[in-house]
């Protein structure tokens, strides 16, 4: 995907759109973790 | 000014061309987020002023689609006296607008293959896309058939098969797609026996159109209608009354559709990064109230536990101190009694003198 | 544990009975109707208006009035008001069901409800809102479920799986919250791409935030006329600690939702202002605008404020009925009313019969779920296995 262009704003948002929901889910599993790390020795 | 199938055969493979040798070149349009659409894409320019209403291309579009012939033929022109829109099995229609005394307007209305369409963007299976010829085109096997496009779509272009039960699906002008792979021209371009449709590169057709404005500035309004609605569409519009007075609509504006969505779109991932600290922050300040409670309880209850331990340490005190001294008081009372005693025998008994030795012994 | 309470219980002929009955069977008649006749036989729905009220009232209200569930479980477990306990298992279970149903709607109103997975799991389209939303709703379902989960274990006696959820309750809250903020707010961002369609005078940039903010004054709304209703046709479910806290719920709530409201109408007025649309008051499309911001949601606030000054727990029910009426006015004007404000009166939408009576049918289907499960599971009653978890 890198290596083709984009062309319209539409692709640009499909594309830009999917990697940032790939981040959500990412933020959403380490948030917890770090969380239980942050106060583990509580 | 219709172009040649040989001509027209160059500009695909003119648009392929471009097409593979900026794709080895780096990524545009990402850096400085402006995009100009797929490069040399085709349009359409519809001159509103030389169509005289036949619907020669309302039959060609219904033949080359394989649609359901309508009950009345083409042939029969009352039904222009209808205002119509696109249907299940309509792609195109033409409208015909009176002003005064004067000849009618005919216009044809289809799918304007937006350059950044509404219906690409609202859908939630990419069942509609953009594809680099310029028309937008619709992939039945992925629609869930939601029919959101159908209520972004800001010139009500998409139809629906509501009657079917099952596979019910989305219809529109496809820009004759199938056709234009096999290097033909759309139906309703081809079928057009008054040049008032003229099929090419969008960005020539523009100067194109420009230029007949130039050229009759009494004929055609100085407006290209399509050039920047809703972000410019593949369809171009040429006319000499208001378009707004022939049934198109001049309010749209000129953002197009992802542009008017990118606001909502982008506040959804800081939501994600920013709530559960929000949340998570929010939680442990309850939680560290409770905490503090908690203690200033058990402090409390300390506290008072100590005082009154304290209490009764004393009282305790008080009482052991009280009992040892009654207690010696009572030892006294009682060596007391003893020691009278002892003397009232001693009085009583002067001769016996061991008497009382022993019963002071007894008493200890 | 056995059951807490046996799973067939012989229904009785009362009038309330027979009238769901009825409405039970009309409905299986009309979706049988709808899988083989298609939506153009049973819907007044064309191509100018491919939405109605299965989308108006069913997905966007349904949705809007199940988020008693986020809003009370986040006051509880979140913000730790421990006194909000015993509402959060039937607003968690109104919030399951509501949003079961509206995934149920969505089979009706959808051409082929069988690819509902598609945009999750097939062809994700990242560009469109409504992915947003499925993605989220289809999240917060599984949330919520979970959330249910424990009164259901407690009901079938399995103690340690009961056990493992309770300890992932916080977690899931936040994710709760997370997810309805996202779809809540998505679902007002839907119609931001029809600037040319949706009056100006509900169409705005701060739609999102309007559906996000309104949410949670209707989701306290729902908790306290569904207490109100519970109390007075479950009562004998109810146990001591639920009876003794529901009044201060309700109070609680009543204040809450009379600030957001103020807060809101504050928004509603800036909104106005941002947009310059001071000049659209004087029309008649003005007066319903005020009819619906001015006497269903600044009107109710007020009722709400003086219930809860004054303890008075009848007012504060009232208020929350007409708040409940307000979310659903200004969500049906935003889809049905003010949308295709433009076209003339002929191409309009009005809902057919067979519409509406899906409609009932559904919001049948979840009151007939409420009460099954609720005379069956803890839900209006701690189990006495599990006091104070």
């Amino acid at each position: 995907m890198l290596d083709t262009i984009i062309y319209t704003l539409q692709d640009f948002m499909t594309y830009t759109k999917g990697i940032t929901y790939l981040i959500m889910g990412g933020i959403l599993i380490f948030m917890p973790l770090f969380w239980y790390f942050l106060t583990g020795r509580e | 000014m219709a172009i040649s199938r040989r001509k027209f055969l160059s500009c695909i493979g003119a648009a392929a061309l471009t097409t593979t040798t900026n794709g080895l070149s780096k990524a545009y349009g990402a850096s400085n987020k402006h995009f100009k659409g797929h490069p040399d894409s085709f349009g359409i320019l519809h001159d509103i002023t030389k169509c005289i209403g036949c619907r020669k291309c309302e039959a060609a579009c219904n033949k080359v689609n394989e649609l359901t012939q309508p009950e009345k033929s083409f042939e029969d022109l009352s039904i222009l006296d209808q205002k119509r829109r696109t249907d299940a099995n309509i792609y195109t229609v033409v409208n015909k607008f009176k002003h005064d005394t004067r000849a009618p307007v005919f216009v044809k209305k289809q799918c304007n293959h937006c350059m950044e369409p509404a219906c690409a963007s609202a859908c939630f299976v990419k069942a509609l896309n953009k594809t680099k010829t310029g028309a937008v085109i619709y992939d039945e096997s992925l629609c869930v058939g939601c029919r959101y496009c159908m209520i972004a779509c800001p010139f009500e272009i998409p139809a629906y098969e509501y009657h079917k039960a099952l596979t019910p699906r989305i219809t529109k002008c496809t820009m004759c797609y199938p056709r234009l792979l096999e290097g033909k021209l759309p139906g309703c371009v081809e079928a057009c026996p008054k040049e008032a449709l003229i099929f090419g590169e969008r960005d020539k057709l523009l100067k194109a159109a420009w230029q007949r404005i130039y050229r009759y500035p009494d004929q055609y309004l100085e407006h290209i209608y399509g050039e920047h609605e809703m972000g410019g569409t593949s369809w171009l519009y040429l006319s000499k009354h208001p378009f707004s007075k022939i049934g198109m609509r001049e309010d749209l504006g000129k953002k197009s559709a992802p542009e008017l969505t990118t606001g909502p779109l982008s506040a959804v991932p800081i939501v994600v990064g920013l709530w559960p600290v929000l949340l998570t922050g929010v939680y442990a300040i309850s939680k560290r109230k409770d905490k503090i409670t908690k203690e200033e309880k058990e402090k409390a209850v300390a506290q008072t536990t100590a005082l009154a331990k304290e209490d009764t340490e004393k009282k305790l005190e008080a009482l052991r101190e009280k009992m040892t001294r009654e207690k010696t008081s009572a030892i006294n009372f009682e060596v007391k009694k003893a020691l009278e005693e002892a003397e009232k025998t001693d009085a009583a008994d002067k001769t016996d003198d061991k008497a009382p030795e022993e019963s002071g012994k007894e008493e200890n | 544990m056995a059951l807490d309470k046996p799973v067939f219980i012989k229904p009785k002929l009362t009038l309330f009975n027979i009238i769901i009955g009825i409405i039970l069977v009309m409905g299986l008649i009309l979706t049988i109707l709808r899988f083989t006749k298609g939506i153009g036989a049973v819907t007044n729905l064309d191509n100018n208006n491919p939405w109605g009220i299965w989308i108006g009232f069913d997905l966007l209200c349904g949705v809007a009035l199940a988020a008693g569930g986020y809003v009370t479980s986040a006051s509880c477990y979140i913000f730790g008001l421990k006194r909000y306990h015993s509402a959060v298992r039937p607003a968690i279970l109104t919030a399951f069901l509501g949003y079961a149903l509206v995934v149920l709607a969505l089979h009706y109103d959808l051409g082929r409800p069988l690819r509902l997975p598609y945009p999750i799991f097939y062809s994700q389209g990242t560009s469109s809102l409504l992915f947003e939303v499925g993605l989220c709703v289809f999240l917060y379902l599984t949330v919520l479920f979970v959330e249910f989960t424990p009164a259901a274990f407690e009901w079938l006696g399995l103690k340690k799986i009961r056990a493992i959820v309770v300890k992932l309750i916080l977690l899931l809250t936040i994710f709760g919250v997370i997810l309805s903020t996202l779809h809540q707010s998505s679902l007002g961002a839907l119609f931001m791409i029809v600037p040319s369609k949706l009056h100006p005078l509900w169409y705005s940039g701060y739609l999102p935030i309007y559906f996000f903010i309104s949410s949670m004054f209707a989701g306290m709304s729902m908790v306290i006329f569904e207490g109100s209703l519970a109390h007075r046709y479950l009562e004998n479910e109810m146990d001591a600690t639920h009876k003794k806290e529901a009044s201060g719920v309700a109070f609680g709530f009543a204040k809450a939702a009379s600030l957001i409201m103020m807060g809101y109408c504050a928004t509603k007025l800036i909104g106005l202002a941002v947009d310059n649309n001071w000049h659209f008051l004087g029309t008649s499309w003005g007066l319903w605008f005020m009819f619906e911001v001015v006497g269903f949601v600044a009107f109710p606030a007020v009722l709400f404020a003086m219930g809860s000054r004054e303890k008075n727990l009848t007012m504060v029910r009232f208020a929350a009925i007409w708040t409940i009426l307000g979310i659903i006015l200004n969500r049906l004007n935003i889809s049905i009313v003010a949308f295709n404000y433009h076209l003339p009166a002929a191409d309009r939408y009005f809902p057919s019969l067979s519409e509406i009576g899906t409609s009932v049918f559904i919001v049948t289907l979840g009151i007939v779920a409420y009460r099954f499960i609720t005379t069956r599971m803890p839900i209006l009653h701690e189990h006495p296995d599990y006091k104070a978890h």
